[in-house]
């Protein structure tokens, strides 16, 4: 088994801070606007380097994104920022009309995904959103797993042109990808080989997959571990491959099951090699008040929940 | 600048191929596509400094952004009549893999459109950010942006006009084509606006009031107040009062041609009211 050394945990949202100061130096036609959470989506560092392509928006998460699909028009690259629910739910119907279908190069940068905001409940915990963002075509979708990851994406997305969900969060968390490492959109990554069954992970619950699949070694299992930090374009051939060659799947994502990571796996799979698949994620519900650990266990988000998952999907085969 | 015979005479087609589009595939939006005909005749033919060979960015040339995008008759009339793409086009508006869709969009790749609208309120947001960006550019060329007043009831408008009023964004010149009526009925039946003018100013705008929106020189006199605000630390709006259905009787004075085409008769009656002047397409 490959090992992963946690360079110390940090918030995903760092990350995208640290990847925002970094292309406010490298790229003057990169702009940032913010709804009322400049501290919350670490934006101060752009913001205090240039204050000329910083706006604060308000709490005004719709003119913020028509505003976003506008400065585009004379070539600048606008990251918006807020929170998951407040970037995609609230502001739908604007990212479907002003930015999807007018295909216009914005960068909707989520922060507070998922349950792991915590204490604030289920008015800011969306476990939608990546159902939303991936259903509008042409919209690529990001959920990055850890600060090095988050802050390569932020760099890569730039680089990229087109309309672009990246989805993050507020917990610290641990910190295993290579600083260093390329983000390549649409190409899943391989994190450890394995033959009796495919754990499939994206965002936070990637690092629970390796925890899950340390557990599973000792019991004698080989677990296959994915880190999809793009859920669309998804890496249809690394998903069949590693199916292939287990013959089941376990899908880990923070986010309702509905909508979400599993189903683009299981659409996959359906399509090119019908396999069995369990699925770590909320099950159709909204989420509630208290710490990330104590949600993350209650609604079965963690590595012991992966474990039963996958011994689940071995069953099956 | 044309003569204004040579305006009415374009304006007097537009309604032409607007009549005639909206006929063709019983559907779309002629009246208030008729009541702006004068607005997009003049912003097009004479106030916009913009090229017809179209790029999106639009650097260094002016730009428009319709924002109540079931208007598209009009638009797509004036766009093609300014030569921005065939007049012959006008024959697809509505069809199967026209670029002309019901409602204006990027998606298809017309010249002349920068972003999709239909869904309203969201347009001034945008015409907003584009003109954010020219000031980081440096380009001193305008943005102007057309909204239905019914429109106005969309909160996210009152997001964008609060913005723009308190930043002061000085190249924007957006219209409000106040015709007081939307689908179902007077706006002061379905949701009263009040005092727009008001309400503009009292969010920082400096507004310029047009009694005839459907009389040509009101509307140059409008448009050359507007640019000599521009600049000014204000973002400028035209409150453009115009008539609904305008230049076919039977569409004046009513929402019921909001969105409906005429037939066979109704049409007859409608261009002979406004005889050929540059060629139908």
């Amino acid at each position: 088994m490959k090992t992963y050394e946690n360079t110390g945990n940090k918030d995903t949202r760092s990350g995208f801070g640290a990847g925002l100061t970094e292309l406010g130096k490298n790229n003057p036609d990169v702009v940032a606007l913010c709804a009322d959470l400049t501290g919350s989506l670490k934006m101060d560092e752009f913001k205090a380097n240039h204050p000329d392509r910083f706006f604060q928006v308000g709490i005004a998460e719709a003119n913020m994104i028509g505003l976003a699909a506008g400065m585009t028009i004379g070539g600048k690259i606008p990251f918006t920022g807020t929170f998951a629910n407040f970037s995609t739910g609230r502001v739908y119907d604007q990212i479907r009309q002003s930015v999807a279908y007018s295909g216009k190069n914005v960068k909707i940068c989520a922060s507070h995904a998922g349950i792991t905001l915590g204490e604030d409940g289920a008015t800011h915990q969306i476990l939608e959103d990546l159902g939303l963002m991936k259903m509008l075509p042409g919209m690529t979708v990001i959920n990055t797993c850890d600060f090095n990851q988050t802050k390569a994406a932020t760099l890569a997305v730039a680089a990229y042109n087109g309309p672009v969900y990246l989805r993050f969060g507020r917990p610290k968390v641990a910190n295993f990808t290579p600083e260093n490492q390329t983000f390549e959109i649409g190409k899943a990554l391989h994190l450890q080989d394995g033959t009796d069954v495919s754990i499939i992970a994206t965002g936070h619950l990637v690092w629970e997959a390796l925890e899950a699949a340390k557990t599973l070694h000792e019991k004698g299992i080989s677990a296959e571990v994915i880190n999809i930090h793009t859920i669309k374009p998804l890496d249809e051939e690394a998903i069949i491959n590693s199916a292939k060659k287990t013959g089941c799947v376990v899908t880990a994502e923070e986010h309702n099951f509905l909508g979400g990571l599993g189903e683009s796996v299981a659409r996959t799979l359906a399509q090119h090699h019908p396999t069995p698949q369990e699925f770590v994620a909320t099950q159709d519900t909204f989420g509630e008040s208290g710490t990330p650990a104590q949600l993350m266990e209650k609604y079965g988000l963690n590595a012991k929940s992966i474990v039963e998952k996958a011994e689940k999907a071995i069953s099956r085969k | 600048m044309s003569s204004t015979q040579q305006l009415n005479d374009f304006v007097t087609q537009v309604r032409r191929d607007i009549l005639r589009q909206v006929h063709a595939v019983n559907s779309g939006h002629p009246g208030g596509s008729l009541g702006c005909a004068e607005f997009f005749s003049v912003l097009y033919q004479e106030v916009m400094k913009a090229s017809t060979d179209f790029d999106m960015d639009g650097k260094e040339e002016d730009l428009f952004f319709l924002s109540n995008g079931h208007i598209s008759p009009v638009y797509y009339s004036v766009l093609a009549r300014s030569g921005y793409f065939p007049v012959e086009e006008l024959n697809t508006f509505r069809k199967i893999n026209t670029r002309l869709q019901g409602h204006p969009t990027t998606h298809e790749g017309l010249p002349g459109i920068r972003i999709a609208s239909g869904s309203l309120g969201q347009g001034m947001s945008v015409a907003l950010g584009a003109a954010l960006t020219k000031k980081l550019n440096g380009d001193e060329h305008l943005v102007y942006s057309l909204h239905g007043d019914g429109e106005l009831q969309e909160g996210q408008n009152w997001e964008a006009i609060m913005y723009a009023g308190s930043h002061g964004v000085d190249n924007l010149i957006a219209t409000v084509d106040y015709n007081k009526k939307q689908i179902d009925g007077a706006t002061d039946d379905v949701l009263p606006l009040g005092d727009l003018r008001k309400k503009f100013e009292a969010f920082d705008w400096d507004v310029v009031e047009v009694e005839k929106g459907n009389d040509i020189d009101q509307l140059r006199n409008a448009f050359k107040e507007a640019k000599s605000k521009v600049g000014n630390k204000k973002p400028v709006l035209i409150l453009m009062h115009t008539e609904m259905g305008n230049g076919v009787d039977f569409m004046m004075n009513t929402h019921a041609w909001h969105g409906k085409a005429p037939n066979d008769e109704q049409l007859e009656s409608a261009l002979a009211q406004n005889p050929e002047t540059l060629g139908d397409y």
